[in-house]
């Protein structure tokens, strides 16, 4: 028996391999930019410090010489070179500030500037995280206001923003209920999670030291399998973790219900705040009967990505489970002036180094404070409309996972293409070649080719309809020229790559060639 | 590729033959073909013991892992320690070369639940 | 419609009759109507010049470390940032891109952070580093984690000279898996001020430990005893997990050099400012044979088709999105962009400009330490190697101290006490490179004034 790589490079004849309609991002095939330390010339270097100004003691009698470091092999380089390479570097990249970003689940909004030069303020940036309290006020008012907001925005009171990132949100949210669950004396043992949530969620509910138990979803209606949901749940059930709305893009419409039957158990219910941009100004998940949520500042409130972090996981909760936040926990003194309140007996403790993503933070609040009252309301009107709005261009080209009005974002089945030989990923790689970065493919699991949708409020219907052509010419393409498709992007700086071989062959880091 | 008539298996698509007093373990033809190109397989220590439909190991490609179950209990003999750095053997040769476990069955141990060659492939049938 | 969305009026009216509907209201028909759009208790929107202005002000009101002397350190230090960085990070490519899943369109950021790999193990002497975690105190949470996953083992080991805060994350860490974490000492305070090192562990050593975590240097800026604690260690099967100061790097032997398994280490502050304590980035670095139990997210190096060079995420399969429950960690971002910086300051640096960092600061600080060492009521407790930070006895409470310097405009440094009775009246105390002399013969007037 063999087995057969993909190594066909053979193009359809006559296919155009750059898309007549529509733009390039990159090209085409380009030299690869050679490792930063292959840069390195002996002796060379960038910058230096003023003359030391104090007298001086042998650093031979400061460290013994057995601790001492003989050699570093760190590059040498001018500043020239290295603002050179990296420049380059960033040139390789996609990103929100050129192009259209449609991946389902990530909301990839347009970042505001001020709120860079808002997070670059130096009485923002030179604090140290352990000064008096009296000498960073401001500071502190940006966390206490922040926290404010999010409980306003997600009708749960008690918030902190100490988590930094998503999945860091959702194991603070699920520690507080495991520390919940002790106080009254009763550790349970089970999470339920349902068979389309994000990875992490059963991977926080591990690290809690939980087991996690799935619950199904109705093919039709893409909800949660209500039936499924009931028998297993139990009062050895800590929590719930559903998404709302569900990856699917879809609201769950027995959410009351849930949380109704999940408290009859004395069950919290955990919202992963994955896709609140939906929910933003339309309804607040607390008033729902949802327990906790962890918002991801950068998802909803316009943290730029940076290529993956940092961003911000704020944890939202009800009145009950306060007592069991982070410590210490930002609040306002009643001559109103702000303080960290450390004496909190039930917390679950500290869960970053300091006070969170401070510079992140900034720009959510600076964000929050730009959008206001009727802003907020705009924002998850818009997302919804935008998503149904391209949902709607698509529909006579593609199917969907499930066919009805849908949330923020959307899932298209690419199992249709399967017979002229072309896969999601195909046509992911494809969309490449048209300018656009492609959706979210192959989640939610449940969702077989998943090819997943998200536009964000900030993108013009101009954008909009442009992408829909893209996705349509490149289904066109699927269907009559596949072998451009099966081999694409052909327009970037390096092709398909083999991830084989980088897993067999692991190469994660650059070494000196042995001379 | 036709599965190997001197072999049992499991409904997890893993393979047992009896050589000798011990037994050899691996993985079939469907099982890796389904997986794709083998990146890692990882298998317990030598002198382990493993319990019948328990997990033994894990067998990843790129974007999957897979728990690996045990078809019988015993105590691990031997393992394939070429599959350390040649993991694409599962996938070539899934039935000889890309073997991963030698057991010695505990007592009892009996391979009569599992299913013959012919019952395998009428098995594949409903899975497809 | 507010500043951030371009859909007009009638856009929006052409957009609903494409879906087939006449109003928003009716796409959002799923929700309850008794909860739908509430009346939220929140300001009208500001316009930007309005935000700048609030903001500006606000910041303004707080304390700015440029602006005042500060000998504040305890785990967060200021060090100089060439204008290069910020400048590059700020570029749009870098600032506005996603996690790098499409690596055709991500090359840029996939191979800067298989660059920061390759700087995490060139600093820290290890065969293998992850794309970063949030900070280094998670990166400690983790550690203890992961030890005790490849020890099958549940007993953690960390000495009380960790920084305080990493041990509380470690804590929070532990709770949910039940891994036991025992603190040990590793110094003793005498009655009369002065402060020793404990350098044998070897009665808490034994086959139940996981791993033990030390930090070099420790939170009171001495350098651990290390020599033949990774052997003790491994002579039970355990690992020697250090938290690491990358700017010590530049001058002392790195922790892959005397057996770590498992290096953690804040990577923020060479690189960015203080920025009030995030965003952070951890390092962390490892064993290649550990690799399969790391968490986080790896780049790795491959070819495509052509055979041409070119980088991709790998190993995932011990991540969340694939492994699910059985994931590492539950992890899925790094601190990507503060990683950039840091990477960017090595390569600025280099090997020279990296010592010479970790040379001035040394020599300031022990300028420091000696000028308060002729003061009458201060004692240096420092009396093992130590780098740029030092504990100080002083003759009245520290928090006292800590008041009376804020009042001359002085940062000072950090109040041991708040950490350990013991120590009321020991100030911590650290000076960078960008700690001028003015500023410390100032401190020393003030402290020999009061």
């Amino acid at each position: 028996m063999t087995t057969t790589e993909h190594t066909e490079s053979a193009v359809h004849a006559g296919a155009p391999l750059r898309p007549a309609s529509g733009h390039s991002i990159f090209a085409g095939r380009q030299e690869g930019i050679p490792v930063v330390f292959e840069k390195s010339v002996k002796g060379r270097r960038a910058g230096k410090l003023p003359a030391l100004d104090v007298p001086t003691v042998d650093l031979d009698e400061i460290i013994p010489a057995g601790e001492r470091r003989q050699e570093l092999p760190l590059p040498e380089l001018s500043e020239l070179d290295v603002v050179r390479h990296f420049t380059r570097l960033s040139k390789r990249n996609y990103s929100i500030e050129s192009e259209f970003y449609p991946l389902g689940s990530c909301t990839m909004k347009y970042n505001p500037k001020i709120d860079e030069n808002v997070a670059a303020l130096p009485g923002f940036r030179n604090l140290h995280p352990l000064q008096p309290a009296s000498t960073v006020q401001g500071a502190l008012q940006v966390i206490h206001d922040i926290q404010r907001q999010l409980a306003e925005i997600t009708g749960l009171p008690g918030v902190s923003t100490q988590p930094v990132a998503g999945a860091h949100g959702e194991l603070t949210g699920i520690l507080m209920v495991r520390a919940a669950h002790l106080k009254q004396g009763r550790m349970r043992r089970k999470v339920l999670i349902p068979d389309s949530a994000h990875g992490t969620n059963p991977a926080t509910a591990a690290m809690a030291g939980y087991e996690s138990i799935t619950i199904g979803h109705d093919r039709i209606t893409g909800e949660l399998d209500f039936e499924d949901f009931k028998s297993k749940l139990d009062d050895d059930c800590a929590a719930i973790m559903i998404t709302l709305p569900n990856t699917l893009g879809l609201f769950e419409r027995r959410i009351e219900e849930i949380c109704r039957l999940a408290h009859e158990v004395g069950c919290f219910v955990y919202c992963d705040g994955a896709n609140l941009n939906a929910l933003v100004g339309q309804i607040r998940p607390g008033d729902l009967g949802v327990d906790l949520l962890h918002v991801n500042l950068h998802k909803t409130f316009a943290v730029p990505h940076g290529g993956g972090g940092p961003g911000g996981g704020a944890i939202c909760v009800a009145a009950a489970l306060e007592p069991f936040l982070p410590a210490p926990l930002v609040v306002q003194a009643p001559d109103g002036s702000f303080a960290y309140d450390a004496d909190r007996p039930d917390s679950i403790g500290r869960v970053h180094s300091y006070q969170g993503n401070f510079n992140a933070i900034l720009r959510s609040y600076a964000y929050i404070l730009q959008l206001g009252k009727e802003g907020l309301g705009d924002l998850g009107a818009n997302a919804v409309l935008n998503a149904n709005y391209m949902r709607a261009l698509l529909a006579d080209d593609f199917s969907f996972y499930v066919d009805r009005i849908c949330m923020h974002e959307f899932v298209l089945d690419g199992r249709p293409f399967k017979e002229f030989g072309v896969r999601t990923l195909d046509i992911a790689k494809r969309l490449i070649d048209h300018g656009y970065h492609p959706p979210t493919i192959y989640f939610p699991l449940i969702a077989p080719e998943a090819i997943m949708i998200e536009p964000t409020e900030t993108e013009s219907k101009e954008t909009m309809d442009a992408f829909a052509n893209a996705l349509i010419a490149v289904a066109h393409e699927a269907r009559t020229t596949p072998s451009v498709v099966q081999n694409a992007p052909h327009m970037t700086p390096v092709g398909r790559l083999d991830e084989v071989r980088a897993a067999r062959q692991p190469d994660l880091r650059w070494q000196a060639p042995v001379s | 590729m036709s599965n190997p008539t001197d072999c049992r298996y499991t409904r997890e698509h893993e393979w047992v033959r009896k050589d000798g007093d011990t037994y050899v373990v691996g993985i079939t033809h469907y099982a890796q073909d389904s997986l794709g190109d083998v990146v890692f397989v990882e298998l317990p220590e030598v002198g382990a013991s493993i319990s019948e439909g328990a997990s033994f190991g894990v067998v990843e490609s790129v974007k999957a892992a897979s728990d690996l179950y045990a078809p019988l209990s015993g105590e691990i003999v031997e393992v394939n320690e070429r599959l350390r750095d040649e993991p694409d053997l599962v996938n070539h040769h899934p039935y000889d070369a890309g073997w991963m476990l030698r057991v010695r069955g505990s007592a009892g141990a009996s391979l009569d639940g599992l299913m013959d060659a012919d019952a395998y492939a009428v098995y594949l049938e409903t899975v497809h | 419609m507010s500043g951030f969305i371009s859909t007009t009026p009638a856009q929006r009216d052409a957009m609903l009759s494409r879906i087939g509907v006449s109003t928003i209201d009716q796409l959002f028909e799923d929700l309850p109507s008794e909860h739908y759009r509430p009346d939220l208790d929140l300001p009208a929107g500001l316009s930007e010049l309005e935000t700048w202005q609030l903001l500006r002000k606000l910041s303004e009101t707080n304390f700015d470390l440029e602006r005042h002397p500060s000998f504040l350190g305890a785990g967060a230090y200021r060090h100089f940032v060439p204008a290069a960085i910020g400048h590059l990070i700020s570029r749009g490519e870098f600032l506005t891109s996603y996690t790098p899943y499409q690596p055709e369109v991500s090359q840029g950021t996939l191979q800067a952070v298989y660059e920061w790999q390759s700087i995490v193990c060139a600093l820290t002497g290890m065969d293998i580093s992850n794309a970063s975690v949030y900070d280094a105190g998670t990166g400690t949470g983790e550690a203890a984690r992961m030890a005790c996953a490849l020890t099958r083992r549940r007993r953690v080991l960390v000495l009380d000279t960790v920084n305080p805060r990493y041990r509380e994350v470690l804590a929070t860490y532990a709770s949910g898996p039940d891994i036991d974490v025992e603190t040990v000492s590793a110094f003793t305070a005498w009655p009369d001020g002065t402060l020793g090192r404990v350098t044998d562990f070897s009665s808490k050593i034994d086959d139940s430990v996981a791993c033990m975590i030390i930090q070099q240097p420790n939170f009171l800026g001495w350098m651990e005893q290390v020599e033949g604690l990774s052997e003790a260690l491994a002579s039970v099967g355990a690992i020697l997990v250090v938290i690491a100061d990358p700017v010590s790097l530049g001058v002392i032997r790195p922790p892959g050099a005397y057996g770590a398994g498992i290096v953690v280490g804040e990577g923020k502050w060479t690189g960015g400012p203080v920025d009030f304590g995030g965003p952070l980035v951890g390092m962390f670095a490892c064993r290649k044979d550990f690799v399969r139990q790391m968490p986080g997210r790896i780049v790795g190096s491959t070819i495509d088709g052509d055979g041409r060079k070119g980088y991709v995420l790998t190993l995932a399969t011990r991540e969340q999105h694939i492994r699910r429950e059985k994931a590492t960690s539950n992890i899925c971002t790094a601190e990507a962009l503060i990683a950039l910086a840091t990477t960017i300051y090595f390569c600025h640096l280099g090997p020279v400009g990296l010592r010479e960092v970790a040379e001035q600061s040394i020599q300031k600080a022990h300028y420091l330490a000696s000028r308060i060492s002729q003061l009458p009521g201060y004692t240096v407790q420092s009396t093992v190697p130590w780098l740029y930070e030092f504990p100080v006895h002083c003759p009245k409470p520290a928090s006292h101290v800590n008041e009376a310097l804020l009042r001359a405009g002085i940062i000072g440094g950090y109040d041991l006490g708040l950490e350990d009775p013991r120590l009321a009246h020991s100030l911590l105390l650290c000076c960078t490179e960008v700690t001028p002399r003015s500023d410390i013969d100032r401190l020393v007037d003030v402290l020999g004034s009061l």
